[in-house]
């Protein structure tokens, strides 16, 4: 096995995602399993191949540019109207920042 | 005469000539589904209050002699990773349990001004991440052929909703092969756009550079008919293309002589007999139709399923971060601080196939592993859609099995994430690809309990017309009742 329990409560880190010791052994050798199966990728030689980041096609000229011009979005209150903890306008967190003594 | 038995041209024909009303269409199919979905469970929340104001107003058109719109009155299911305005959307997820969409999504929108009833949400994996609905946040959905197995997935609620006629039509959505593979599961017809046909806005983002909604229909003509009326530029979605739309139901209805299909033998590698013995009944049917049937060669077929997985993954974990407590859905209760609100709340929101999925994409994007991993699939990703753009140079439709199997037992995939990832080897490609590809019924199994099986036929980019054509020749030649 490749991974190990530390690369798997890493990634957990990196993704914020909390996980019980249960999860991370229950997670390891599944996620080594299918990172095994993805390293067959390897036996391609890519190195002449360009990447594919989006599919693209014969289209009008950028599609994807607008015009730059002011619309209607959402209502402050449509916005906050699905939030846990809204207050006077405002998405509200625990604090980020201690006070100081 | 059953109302929740017709497609959608006898029920339009029964609207135009009085027989029946829209609100007593839609009170038949909420009738139906109280019974039926007690077992399918297809559904995950109805909205009768929406349903039959819309009833109402087609009524009221109807009455006034007005031009209906072409899909009036007709009962239409949507996938719960959809927006409707002012209804419950909760991808399956509990992290979403109580998000309330504030806008109908364009594919929505667009449904019900052509007259469509929409009837609810149907349930799926969670974010649309599985292969048989299982990995639902809420519950799990029967395969109306046989109640022990899976509808498969994700759309696997759509699918088990217009094959139980409790919906006559509903939208799916297609990332490495949603829609596709329930239609096949569930023996009704499913198709997926050429990626940017249809506009996204208003689909809960997976995978980005993979994500299609799509139709399932119990026919070739009303999955052209949804199709049709979803299509189309939409500027909420810089993805949409700004290529016209065809007449595809016009385009319906006419001979497939002289069309050459593909066969790729990597397809048909490692697939139950009994599906291999389907498919090429339907093969020898559509020879019989005048086709020019024509071996070919998909040679990166065999990387897809590693490649598919490192981009979903990679995209899924960078979509799914903005599910962090602050601006909507579940929040865990009084976290010590905000490190901690997001991880509890990660924690206690997502279930196991999508924390795997955020851990892999995190992983293959993670320093040290990009290139290696991402960029190396990226690059395979250029490789697949060569190969497709080669073979469409010498054929014009490619066929292929849906799924290597037919549905399978309820829980019998879920120890092994791969083998769960495999159900998905024959659809993936085209996804990769961005080409358009639509799912047929193609007979059932021989022996008991008989489970539908699904024929795959793909086009070139924004070819669907001539899919669309091929589906209904072979459908109209009795494709669907081959074996």
């Amino acid at each position: 096995m490749a991974l190990e329990e530390k690369d798997v409560r890493y990634v957990a880190e990196l993704a914020h995602l909390e996980l019980t010791p249960e999860e991370v052994m229950k997670f390891l050798p599944q996620l080594d399993s299918i990172l095994q199966h993805m390293q067959k990728l390897n036996e391609l030689d890519t190195s002449q191949v360009e990447p594919m980041a989006q599919v693209t096609y014969p289209a009008a000229a950028n599609p994807s540019l607008r015009a730059d011009l002011p619309l209607k979005t959402f209502d402050q209150d449509v916005a906050l109207a699905n939030a846990p903890d809204p207050t006077a306008g405002y998405f509200r967190v625990p604090r980020v920042i201690e006070k100081e003594e | 005469m059953n109302l929740t038995e017709l497609t959608i041209d006898p029920l339009r024909d029964l609207l135009l000539q009085g027989k029946t009303s829209a609100v007593e269409v839609a009170k038949a199919h909420f009738e139906h589904i109280e019974r039926r979905d007690k077992e399918v469970r297809a559904y995950l929340h109805l909205c009768p209050e929406r349903a039959l104001q819309q009833a109402a107003k087609i009524d009221r058109q109807l009455a006034a002699g007005e031009h209906l719109g072409p899909l009036a009155g007709i009962p239409v299911a949507v996938k719960d990773v959809i927006l409707t305005g002012g209804a419950r959307n909760t991808c399956a997820s509990k992290i979403l349990a109580n998000y309330v969409a504030p806008y109908d999504a364009p594919a929505v929108e667009r449904l019900e001004a052509a007259g469509a009833v929409i009837l609810g949400k149907t349930n799926c994996d969670e974010f649309a991440m599985g292969s048989s609905t299982e990995n639902s946040g809420f519950f799990v959905t029967h395969n109306p052929h046989d109640l022990t197995r899976v509808p498969g997935g994700s759309s696997g609620g759509s699918a088990a909703a217009v094959a139980a006629n409790m919906a006559v039509a509903s939208l799916g959505s297609d990332t490495g092969g949603s829609i596709r593979q329930p239609a096949a599961f569930c023996g009704i017809v499913g198709m997926m756009g050429t990626y940017g046909r249809v506009s996204r806005y208003g689909l809960v983002a997976f995978a980005s550079s993979l994500d299609h909604i799509g139709p399932f229909g119990r026919s070739v003509r009303d999955v052209a008919r949804l199709l049709q009326t979803i299509a189309g530029r939409d500027p909420h979605d810089s993805t949409s293309a700004d290529v016209p739309v065809e007449d595809y139901v016009a385009g319906l209805d006419q001979n497939v002589r002289g069309l050459k299909v593909g066969v790729p033998g990597e397809y048909f590698k490692g697939l139950s007999p009994e599906t291999g013995d389907n498919i090429q009944k339907g093969i020898e049917l559509l020879a019989k139709l005048g086709c020019q049937v024509v071996p070919i060669s998909l040679p990166h077929t065999d990387y897809a399923i590693a490649c598919y997985y490192i981009i979903c993954t990679a995209e899924a974990s960078s979509n799914l971060a903005r599910y962090d407590g602050v601006r909507y859905g579940f929040r865990s209760a009084d976290p010590v601080d905000l490190q901690a609100m997001y991880k509890q709340t990660r924690y206690g929101g997502f279930g196991a196939e999508v924390k795997r999925r955020i851990m892999l994409g995190t992983y293959v994007l993670s320093s040290g592993y990009y290139d290696a991993y991402y960029l190396k699939a990226q690059k395979v990703r250029t490789l697949i859609t060569r190969d497709f753009l080669e073979a469409f140079d010498e054929v014009d439709i490619i066929l292929t099995p849906t799924s290597p199997f037919p549905a399978f037992k309820l829980g019998e995939r879920m120890d092994d994430p791969w083998q769960m990832y495999l159900a998905d080897i024959y659809t993936v490609t085209a996804s990769l690809a961005g080409i358009p590809g639509i799912c047929v019924p193609c007979g059932k199994t021989k022996q008991d309990p008989h489970l539908p099986v699904g024929m795959q036929l793909l086009a070139k980019h924004f070819d669907e017309a001539r899919l669309l054509r091929v589906a209904d020749a072979f459908e109209k030649a009795g494709g669907f009742e081959v074996a």
